[in-house]
């Protein structure tokens, strides 16, 4: 990549902030240039926020019609799958689809509420709350 | 509060751990560049990771593991390397304020979710992100020296604990890192030479038949996989390379998945010991982190529903791409320092 050929294309996703990038100067030797991003990577990095939203909007709408937990919400919300999850908490995978449940999450201890609380840092009074909208 | 602030030279990185071994070594009076750190570290190169998942989508590595760097710089420069863990929160903070009082700057691991100067769309669950604390404010904040940021930030201390003691995969567990006294004579240029080979010689994968995630191997897998796509949903197939753009280009990577961190290091290396062929090596590899980039352009259009390019033209691509690797190692291995 050449100096001038740099992205500056002010992506959104860097919120104003700029990033260093190496390309060749004229004299055919490296320097640090500052980018302030490249539209193929905003694209990339857009696609993969687009979809958590999306999640997000899903758990909300099936919290409210039953289907799923608060906590399905949550776990999207702060950008976590099962799997994560289950890495961040010490339940296992089984455990937290269980408690994806409506059912099964009304009825599950303090002690394990305020364990997925404290992954999200929120009270448990939060984790059973559920916004009409994101 | 008593303010505390020791010596540091901010210079913002491409990359968080060369960029935190750069910022630590210049500031206690060893200049050294965040590429020379890469390059030294031998940490150039390539994994397709199918068993560690990341949102439900495999990890691809362009660089060795957390930590690697920083050790094997320590270790080349045969700097003492003091690092620690802690079990208990509060007990790693004490040890942090401990250091800094001592005149210490302090390498941390961290999330980068927890860290509340990250700009929204850059927060995801990624837990070794390096920063170098030097100092605390009179209100009690922490002054950080974030590598990959333009400026010296600030954090509290409750949100820099938690972002210390994330869990889940890579957890930090608190790690703090401090790095000993810088020894007098520190000839680097033999040092480059066995950088370059190892580099070299894991670009061909692990010898062991049947695990082809590594490399060159590795890249001619991802080809593999891409061109398989073909059977999968099309919203799966346009996540999966997105995300490997994700990976090549957005995190911290100094573009082209650290190609031209490793271009820019042999370029260095040429001028420090006058060898004219690590310079002609600079420029392949230049080509190679070009060829990278128009990967992950093309990538990238496909995801928009451009119906001119089919899966098989982006697989190409990074064919190419594994096949200018290969010439490189080849080119590396037949480096000598004797000329």
């Amino acid at each position: 990549m050449k100096a001038k050929q740099v992205p500056q294309d002010n992506s959104p996703s860097y919120s104003g902030h700029k990033k260093l990038l190496y390309a060749v100067e004229d004299n055919g030797h490296y320097t640090g240039i500052q980018s302030s991003g490249w539209e193929i990577e905003n694209f990339a990095t857009q696609m993969a926020v687009d979809e958590l939203k999306q999640q997000t909007i899903d758990a909300i709408e099936d919290y409210h019609s039953g289907k799923t937990s608060a906590l399905a919400y949550h776990m999207c919300k702060h950008r976590l799958d099962i799997t994560s999850l289950s890495q961040a908490t010490g339940f296992f995978q089984w455990q937290i689809r269980r408690h994806l449940v409506p059912q099964t999450f009304n009825r599950l201890s303090q002690r394990k509420l305020k364990i997925y609380a404290a992954t999200f840092s929120i009270t448990t009074e939060q984790l059973t709350r559920v916004p009409e909208k994101p | 509060m008593s303010e505390i602030v020791n010596h540091l030279r901010h210079q913002q990185s491409s990359h968080c751990e060369t960029g935190v071994v750069s910022n630590m070594l210049s500031s206690k009076g060893f200049a050294m560049s965040e590429p020379m750190a890469f390059g030294l570290a031998s940490a150039l190169t390539f994994a397709y990771l199918p068993f560690v998942k990341m949102a439900g989508l495999p990890l691809i590595a362009y660089r060795m593991p957390p930590k690697s760097i920083i050790k094997s710089v320590a270790k080349k420069l045969n700097i003492e390397l003091m690092s620690q863990r802690f079990s208990s929160p509060p007990k790693g903070m004490q040890a942090l304020d401990k250091a800094l009082e001592e005149g210490h700057i302090v390498g941390l691991q961290t999330s980068v979710y927890w860290l509340p100067y990250f700009p929204e769309d850059m927060r995801f669950h990624f837990n070794a992100h390096n920063l170098t604390v030097y100092g605390k404010n009179q209100q009690g904040d922490y002054l950080i020296s974030d590598p990959v940021f333009e400026e010296v930030v600030t954090c509290s201390p409750e949100d820099l604990e938690r972002a210390r003691f994330a869990k889940g995969a890579l957890a930090p567990k608190g790690l703090m890192y401090i790095l000993g006294e810088i020894p007098d004579n520190i000839d680097l240029a033999p040092q480059i030479y066995k950088a370059i080979k190892k580099t070299a010689k894991m670009m061909n994968g692990i010898p062991i038949p049947g695990i082809p995630f590594f490399g060159v191997k590795g890249i001619h897998y991802l080809a593999k996989k891409i061109v398989e796509l073909e059977n999968k949903p099309s919203k799966y197939a346009r996540l999966y390379l997105g995300h490997i753009v994700r990976m090549q280009e957005e995190i911290g990577t100094g573009g082209a998945g650290f190609r031209f961190i490793f271009a820019s290091f042999l370029d260095e290396s040429s001028k420090l010991t006058g060898d004219s062929e690590l310079f002609e090596l600079s420029q392949f590899v230049t080509e190679i982190g070009d060829q990278w980039r128009s990967f992950a352009v093309q990538a990238v259009l496909f995801c928009k529903d451009r119906k001119s390019i089919s899966l098989q033209d982006i697989s190409d691509v990074l064919i190419k791409c594994a096949e200018m690797e290969k010439q490189l190692q080849s080119r590396l291995l037949s480096l000598s320092a004797f000329k």
